[in-house]
Formats: structure tokens, C-alpha cells, sequence
């Protein structure tokens, strides 16, 4: 469990993060999200001492971060950022092995814990191994750099827009692949966006910020029935809403019995899926594989505060 | 104890040291050992040692201002080279004119704490351009005026200088010409050349690969090759030599000089002109400029601050290197190092040296500060 | 190929002419005048050479390596007051002119290798500072932060992360400060060091262009090869972390 209490850090007199106080429970993923400068990157860096707050504290697993040493501290937390930022002179493995290595972890545990990774992943570890970061691709580099971030198995995983620099149909991909491992690894981790279809797509809890204060703190269904100021509603944007909270269902959260004619729609789909498929084959209802339906009257219940 | 600045730290301690050691050394002639003579026994110098020991303290706090510790680098520098006229003028008993009074690893650490002081606090300042250009000129007037007052006038550089006046303006008008003759010529060859390797893409390897062997060449043996080649050229080719070719003198100097120049002209002027951003120049044609007009209008003045800077390379190499005329009877200032150092006359060396290290010093602030300007204005 | 045919034919034809000057007589005899000697023989020009490319590599060590320590300190800790101070001593220090501090070496330190080196390591030494300063901060942000998120102490950053990634630049500026000192070493001769200056102020002083040349040509050629050299391995470095 994380524990922000207080949070605040001044520069030059203006406070960039202003009294900011949130929890996020083991195992959960919390987006922050905000326009630039809204100071969720320094909130974030905050966790790790990347950034030294001007005052308050941030507990993990109940002790104090201020009285570990930093680099202490950060071997035990996983960070990976925009353009993955990894050592170009070392290869895939060896960046890694970065964290095991301070840790003094023994060679074939290192070997072994980077193989696990790389396969994970999604990469053929005889294939990458040995190649260097500029001879990987986007996708390919950004998966590394959170496996390296991950190789320590750390307690939490900090992200600053993991996905900035990827392009849509293969950001759509990792952002899937990411929400997979970490709810089958089960490691608290927060992540910071300014993409809020991302942060709705990705979180558990959504923390929205701006002017340095935490506006709110919510799941994201209520972020985004009941905004709890003017600015996060414009940030959601008001068009996008009902679109957005189907978005956060799936079709076997929805379906009910009955039959009904054409094509059928994964149980694993999300209803915003469910009423693509409904308007563009001009239907009132789909049938779900394994049975039951999906109405139109119904995803249209859903689709509105509730 | 308030937080010190680091730096200025450093230019204390290299002072304090200064003040310790002897400022000048003082000889009953030319040729025999000296004995070193420190600032104390020097008149006013019981009141003048306290003083330049407290500019350099009061100077170490980090709050102290910067213009305080400008003002502080320019007194110090000042009282330094007046003590050395006070000297040169006390020391020598009346009517000897053989005994020489020289400065001493004292005044040498004093010029160097104070020289210090000074560049951090205009690096601190952070004066604008203009201001920049007045402190260039205000310390090249302070300078010549000390200069021209005469209090230096019993120092055994200056003693030198005395004895030798027409001649070192002789080797002074020499040493210009040979550094700005060779630049100018490079400039009227290696802008053109520039031009054409930067539109003939296929002879650029070529041309620079050549002109990067010539810089491989030593100077010493490029100035002693230029001197039987244009010899023969003078003597052999119709015309060359009633055109002012010529194996001994000036001439050969120059040559080699502006055979030196002419990479860092010919490679800034390419990749001036390669830098200008595609799209500026599709616009240029897309309104209808002719190939000429788009290099006269649009090419060369985005290139200009890169061949300024090419300018600034060749002319304080040229001022530097045009010292090794002296060694194969070019002229210039190197007349003086080399024949000091065959005499091992120190105070002739420095005669040939200061003011060539003032040339190459002022030349490059003073195009440093011009690529700045055209820097400005292209950005 | 011819990048590398060239640089290994110079090299050979170099190796032979130092050990066998006696054979390329004929080569340089057209440039002697009055049946002048063809070939410096006063002194051994292989020992000549030997002695002058030792002066050139202890010079560049010795500023390589205070470049590199000046660069590390004021880019970390209470060293970072003095980088602007830094910047402009080393700019100041590269507009004096190599031979003025040669002559102004000699009270200090005698006739003799002594003025020499210090005139090289001084003159040697922006090179390799600025390259050093731009190799160690100018790496990508993301690859900085990255090690500092991941835990590495400032020193663990230097050791792994900063200092490899500067090589590249750093042997580009072991290149340039070489290829100076090289060339400026023989103006040493004048101050008796033991350099091929000194085949080339003994052509100068007798007139015979075949000595000058002989001189020039050694150290052109070595220049070229000890250029080519440093090229290479900074290629490789640069290929290494992915920059060509």
C-alpha cells in the first residue's frame, strides 16, 4: 500500500505539487492524469526522491520513503518512462540486469529472472538477448524498458507516459499487454498520462490533477458520471462520455438470455464493441458466443449516469 | 561563517600565494641570476599588500556581487602593474642602465588570480552584447593607456621595446599583414570554392580530403617547403616574380599561412550553406528567386555566422602560427621569440610573445562577439 | 578498401624509409642543392621519431586525462561553479599561440622536452576537455533519469553510465589534440627537445629542401595514420551504442 499524505514541493516560491494526499492499495493501478504542467510528473517523482518534496510524506508498506537512503529506495521501485530511456551501450539483457546486478543477485538467478522477462514480454530471448537498444523498435524498446523496470520484482512499478512515444495501433497493444501482466504479476503501480481515454482504459482509480492540487480521486465510472468540478468534465470531454463509460464494461457483464440474429460478439468485448457492432449491422440485439444476447435498450441504460 | 563561492576561493589562495612570492626579479644586468624582490619592500607597498590581500578575501563570500568583484579584478590588475612600474622605477640604483628589473612568479600568480576574477565575473554579469563590446574596448584603452603613460617604462620588456621601436613596429605591421593577408586571401578563395563543392556534391570529398592532408603538414615544414617552390616559381614562370612571387621574405609565409586557412574556410562555408533548412530554400525558388538570387539572398546570409566563425579559427591560428615566420626570416612578431631564444634573452621572447598572445586574445573576443551578433539576428 | 589500402601503404612505405633512409637517396636527391647530403643522417630518424611520437603520447595522456578529471569535476557536485570559469580559461588558454607558450615555458623549465610538453599538454587539453564536457552531458534525458530512477549511486552513473557513453566523443577530442601535437611538437626542436623539428630547422638552416621535406612528410604520415586510428575506434564506439 502506497501512502502520499501532504505532498507539496515549491519551486521558487510557486508550488508546482500543492498539499496532495492519496492511497493506492496493493495491487491496485492508479492513473494520475492531467494537462502539462499540471504536476503529475512531479508527483510521481516525488515517490521515488527523484524530485525531494518541500514537505509531507510517502509511505510504502507503512514505513516512511524519507528515511531510506534514495538509491536504496528507488532498487526497490521499478520506474519507466517516455523513450523508455534505455543504456544504449548495453544490450537488451544487460539493461535488464541493471537492478538485479546492484542487488548482487547471482548470476544464473539474474539469467534466468531476465529469460522469464523476455518471454513474458513477448520476446524470443534467444532472438534478443544480445541486441543492442538501437537495433530494436519502438514497441520493442518499450516492452524492455518495463521489463527492466519489473526485473527486480519490485513492490511498485512507477510509469511516466509509458506510451507517449508509440503510435496508436501498437500503443493500443502494450497498453492491453501491460494491463494483463500487472494484474497477473499483482504490482501496485501508478501511472501518469495526459491521454484520458488512456487513464480510463488503463485504471483502477483515476487522480486528476491540475494547478499542482488532486481534484479527485475516484473509479473511473464516477470520474466520469459525476466529475467533481467543471474542469473534469471538459477534461473527459462531454461528447465522449457515454462512449467512454461502455468502454469500462464487457458484453459478459451485460448479456441476458435470448437469441437473436447474425454475427456474435467475444464475451471478453466491451459494450462500447457491443454497440458498434449493434448500429453498423443495423440490429437491436447481438448474439454473445457461448450464448445469451446484448440489447440495444440495454447498452443504452448503460450508457448513461446511473 | 557566511557560504563561500567556491571560485573565488580558488582566485584567494592563487593571489594570496602571489603576494607571498617575489613580484619581480631584479638583475645588475642582462645576462647574470636575479634575486627576486616581494611587494613588501617596495614603496607604498607596506599599504598596498594589505589592500590586494582584502579585495581577494572580501571577494570569497557567494553573495558578494558580481560588479563588486569585476570592479575588485580590474583594481587589483591595475595596483599589480603599477607595483611593477614602481619597482622597475626604484630599483635600479640612479644611472645604472644595465641593471633590468623583470616580473616575477609573484606578479604572474597576481595576474592570473585577478585575470580569473575577472572572466567569472563577467561570466556572472551576463552583460549583453553591447556591453560586451565596451568592456572589449575599455580593457584594450586601459591597456594602451598604461602603456603609452610610460610608468612601465623601466620594466626590461619595455626597456627592450625602447631600444627597438622602429623595428618592432616593422615586425608589428608585418605580423598583421601575414595574419590578415592569408585570411583575406582564403576568403576570396575558399568562399568561392565553398560555393561550388557545396553545388558539385561529387567533388566535395576531394576537395576537403586534399586540404586535410595540407593540415596534416607541420607548419615548420610547410613554411620551409613554400620557400624553394616559390623560389623556383619566381624564377622560372614569366611574370611571377613582377607579380610580387618571391622564395624569401614575407612571401612565402603568407603562402603557407593561406594554404592553412583554407579548410576551416571551404568546410564552414559548406556546411553554412548545407545547414540552411530544405524547406527555406524550396520557398525561396517557389517565389520565384533564380539560382543566384537564392544564394545571394537567402543562402549566404542564413551561412554567414558559421563562415564568421570559420574566420574566427583561421585569423587566431593565423596570429599564432604567423610566429614561425621568425624562424625562416618571414617577420612578425616571431623574429623577437626566436631571437631571444637563441640569445635565451628572456625579456626579448616576451617582447615577441605578449603582444602576440594580446593580438590572438582580442581577436577572438571580438569575433566571438561578432558571430554572437549574427547569431542574433539570423535567429 | 582504399580507406584502408592507402592508410596501410603510407604506413609501410613510412616503416621503410625509418628503417632504411639510406635507400630512398635517390627519391630526394633533386631537391638538395650543391651535392647536399639527400638524407638527415646527424641523428637516427627512426630514434628521432620514436622520441617524438613519445613526447606527442605523454603530452596527450597527460591532457586527456586532467581533461577528463576537469570535465568529471565541474559537471557534478560543488564543481559545477566553476563550468562557465572552465569554459573560459580552456577558450582563453587555446587563443595563445603554441609557440609563445613553448618560449614562455623555457625560464620555467630549461632547454630541453620540458617547454614541449608543457606547451602540448596545455594546448592539448580543450579538446579533450570540451569533448569530454559535451560527451558527459550531453547523453538523451530519458538514459540520465533512467539511471537515477533505477538506483545507481552518483559514482555507479559515472562508472557505467556516463563515462561510456562519452568515449565516443571523448576519443574524437584524443584525435584532434594527437593531430595538433603532432604537427606543434616540432616547434619544440627550437628549444632543443628531440623531435623531427629538428631534420626540419636543420634543412631550413642549410638551405636543403630535401631535409624539410623528409620531415614533413614523417610527421604528415604519421599524422595521417594516428588520424585514421583514433577514427576507427571511435567509429566502432559510435556503433556500438547506436550512433551511426
Amino acid at each position: 500500500m502506497i501512502e502520499i499524505r501532504h505532498l507539496t514541493r515549491v519551486y521558487d516560491g510557486v508550488p508546482v505539487v500543492n498539499d496532495v494526499s492519496l492511497t493506492v492499495e496493493t495491487g491496485e493501478l492508479a492513473v494520475l492524469v492531467g494537462t502539462s504542467g499540471s504536476g503529475k510528473t512531479t508527483l510521481l517523482r516525488m515517490i521515488n526522491r527523484l524530485v525531494q518534496p518541500t514537505s509531507g510524506q510517502v509511505l510504502v508498506e507503512g514505513v516512511d520513503t524519507a528515511t531510506l537512503p534514495a538509491h536504496l529506495l528507488r532498487r526497490r521501485i521499478g520506474y519507466a518512462i517516455q523513450g523508455h530511456g534505455l543504456f544504449p551501450h548495453r544490450t537488451v539483457a544487460q539493461n535488464i540486469a541493471t537492478v538485479p546486478r546492484l542487488l548482487g543477485w547471482p548470476r544464473a538467478q539474474i539469467d534466468a529472472r531476465v529469460d522469464e522477462l523476455l518471454v513474458l514480454f513477448q520476446l524470443d530471448p534467444a532472438t534478443f538477448r544480445d541486441r543492442m537498444p538501437h537495433q530494436l523498435s519502438g514497441g520493442q524498446a518499450q516492452r524492455v524498458g518495463v521489463a527492466r523496470a519489473l526485473a527486480a520484482k519490485p513492490d511498485l512499478l512507477l510509469m511516466d507516459e509509458p506510451f507517449g512515444a508509440l503510435d496508436p495501433l501498437i500503443r493500443a497493444k502494450a497498453q492491453a499487454d501491460l494491463r494483463a501482466i500487472q494484474r497477473r504479476l499483482g504490482t501496485t503501480l501508478i501511472l501518469v498520462t495526459h491521454d484520458m481515454r488512456e487513464a480510463v482504459d488503463l485504471g483502477d482509480r483515476i487522480a486528476v490533477m491540475d494547478g499542482g492540487r488532486l481534484l479527485q480521486y475516484d473509479h473511473p465510472a464516477r470520474i466520469l458520471t459525476q466529475p467533481a468540478v467543471p474542469f473534469v468534465r471538459d477534461l473527459i470531454g462531454a461528447t465522449d462520455r457515454p462512449l467512454r463509460l461502455l468502454s469500462l464494461k464487457t458484453v459478459g457483464d451485460l448479456a441476458q438470455p435470448g437469441d437473436a440474429e447474425g454475427p456474435t460478439i467475444p464475451p471478453e468485448a466491451t459494450l462500447r464493441d457491443a454497440l458498434a457492432e449493434c448500429l453498423w449491422s443495423g440490429r437491436t440485439a447481438v448474439p454473445v458466443q457461448g450464448g445469451g444476447i446484448v440489447t440495444l435498450d440495454a447498452l443504452r441504460a448503460e450508457a448513461r449516469p446511473q | 561563517m557566511p557560504r563561500l563561492s567556491p571560485p573565488a576561493v580558488l582566485f584567494a589562495l592563487i593571489g594570496l600565494a602571489g603576494l607571498a612570492l617575489p613580484l619581480v626579479q631584479f638583475k645588475a644586468n642582462r645576462i647574470v641570476a636575479g634575486e627576486g624582490v616581494g611587494l613588501a619592500d617596495l614603496p607604498h607597498g607596506p599599504w598596498v599588500l594589505p589592500a590586494l590581500g582584502a579585495i581577494l578575501v572580501l571577494a570569497c563570500p557567494a553573495r558578494s556581487p558580481a560588479a563588486a568583484r569585476l570592479a575588485s579584478a580590474v583594481a587589483g590588475l591595475v595596483a599589480a602593474t603599477l607595483m611593477l612600474g614602481t619597482a622597475a622605477s626604484h630599483l635600479p640604483p640612479p644611472g645604472n642602465s644595465l641593471a633590468r628589473v623583470a616580473p616575477a612568479s609573484g606578479f604572474w600568480l597576481l595576474a592570473l588570480a585577478f585575470g580569473l576574477m575577472l572572466a567569472d565575473a563577467v561570466n556572472r554579469l551576463r552583460p549583453s552584447l553591447a556591453l560586451r563590446w565596451v568592456m572589449l574596448a575599455g580593457a584594450v584603452a586601459l591597456t594602451a593607456g598604461i602603456l603609452v603613460s610610460g610608468v612601465l617604462d623601466g620594466v626590461s620588456v619595455m626597456r627592450e621595446y625602447a631600444t627597438r621601436r622602429d623595428l618592432f613596429l616593422r615586425e608589428g605591421q608585418a605580423h598583421l599583414a601575414l595574419a590578415f593577408g592569408s585570411l583575406g586571401l582564403a576568403l576570396l578563395a575558399g568562399i568561392p570554392l565553398g560555393i561550388v563543392i557545396f553545388q558539385a556534391r561529387r567533388w566535395r570529398g576531394p576537395v576537403l580530403g586534399a586540404l586535410n592532408i595540407l593540415q596534416t603538414i607541420p607548419s615548420l615544414a610547410l613554411f620551409g617547403i613554400m620557400i624553394p617552390v616559390l623560389g623556383w616559381v619566381a624564377a622560372t614562370i614569366p611574370g611571377a616574380a613582377q607579380a610580387g612571387v618571391s622564395g624569401i621574405g614575407t612571401f612565402p609565409a603568407l603562402v603557407a599561412l593561406f594554404l592553412y586557412s583554407l579548410l576551416p574556410v571551404v568546410s564552414n562555408t559548406l556546411s553554412g550553406l548545407s545547414g540552411v533548412p530544405a524547406p527555406t530554400q524550396e520557398a525561396a525558388v517557389g517565389l520565384g528567386m533564380t539560382r543566384a538570387q537564392v544564394m545571394a539572398q537567402v543562402l549566404v546570409p542564413l551561412a554567414l555566422p558559421v563562415l564568421l566563425a570559420a574566420v574566427r579559427i583561421v585569423l587566431v591560428q593565423n596570429i599564432g602560427l604567423a610566429v614561425i615566420a621568425g624562424l625562416i626570416g618571414g617577420g612578425g612578431f616571431g623574429t623577437f621569440v626566436f631571437q631571444g631564444l637563441n640569445q635565451t634573452a628572456m625579456d626579448l621572447v616576451l617582447l615577441g610573445a605578449l603582444p602576440t598572445i594580446a593580438l590572438a586574445l582580442v581577436a577572438g573576443i571580438a569575433l566571438d562577439l561578432l558571430v554572437q551578433g549574427t547569431r542574433r539576428g539570423a535567429a | 578498401m582504399t580507406r584502408r589500402i592507402l592508410p596501410a601503404l603510407a604506413g609501410l612505405a613510412l616503416l621503410a624509409f625509418l628503417i632504411a633512409p639510406g635507400s630512398f637517396a635517390p627519391l630526394f636527391q633533386p631537391f638538395t642543392r650543391n651535392n647536399a647530403p639527400a638524407i638527415y643522417t646527424q641523428t637516427s630518424l627512426l630514434s628521432l621519431t620514436l622520441s617524438h611520437l613519445a613526447i606527442v603520447a605523454v603530452a596527450v595522456a597527460a591532457s586527456t586525462i586532467a581533461g577528463l578529471v576537469l570535465a568529471i569535476l565541474v559537471t557534478r557536485g560543488a564543481g559545477r561553479e566553476f563550468l562557465p570559469l572552465a569554459r573560459t580559461v580552456t577558450a582563453v588558454g587555446q587563443t595563445f599561440p603554441p609557440v609563445a607558450v613553448l618560449a614562455l615555458a623555457v625560464p620555467v623549465l630549461g632547454f630541453g622536452t620540458g617547454p614541449t610538453l608543457v606547451a602540448l599538454f596545455l594546448y592539448g587539453l580543450l579538446p579533450v576537455f570540451e569533448n569530454a564536457l559535451a560527451g558527459l552531458s550531453g547523453q538523451p534525458a530519458p538514459v540520465a533519469e533512467a539511471a537515477r530512477a533505477m538506483g545507481l549511486t552518483p559514482r555507479q552513473r559515472l562508472w557505467q553510465i556516463d563515462l561510456p557513453l562519452a568515449l565516443p566523443l571523448l576519443l574524437a577530442g584524443m584525435r584532434l589534440t594527437a593531430v595538433i601535437s603532432l604537427g606543434t611538437a616540432t616547434i619544440g626542436s627550437t628549444v632543443a627537445a628531440r623531435t623531427l623539428g629538428e631534420v626540419i630547422i636543420a634543412g631550413l638552416l642549410s638551405s636543403n629542401t630535401a631535409f624539410v621535406l623528409q620531415g614533413g612528410m614523417v610527421v604528415g604520415i604519421l599524422a595521417v595514420l594516428i588520424h585514421h586510428a583514433f577514427q576507427a575506434a571511435e567509429i566502432r564506439a559510435r556503433r556500438r551504442i547506436g550512433l551511426d
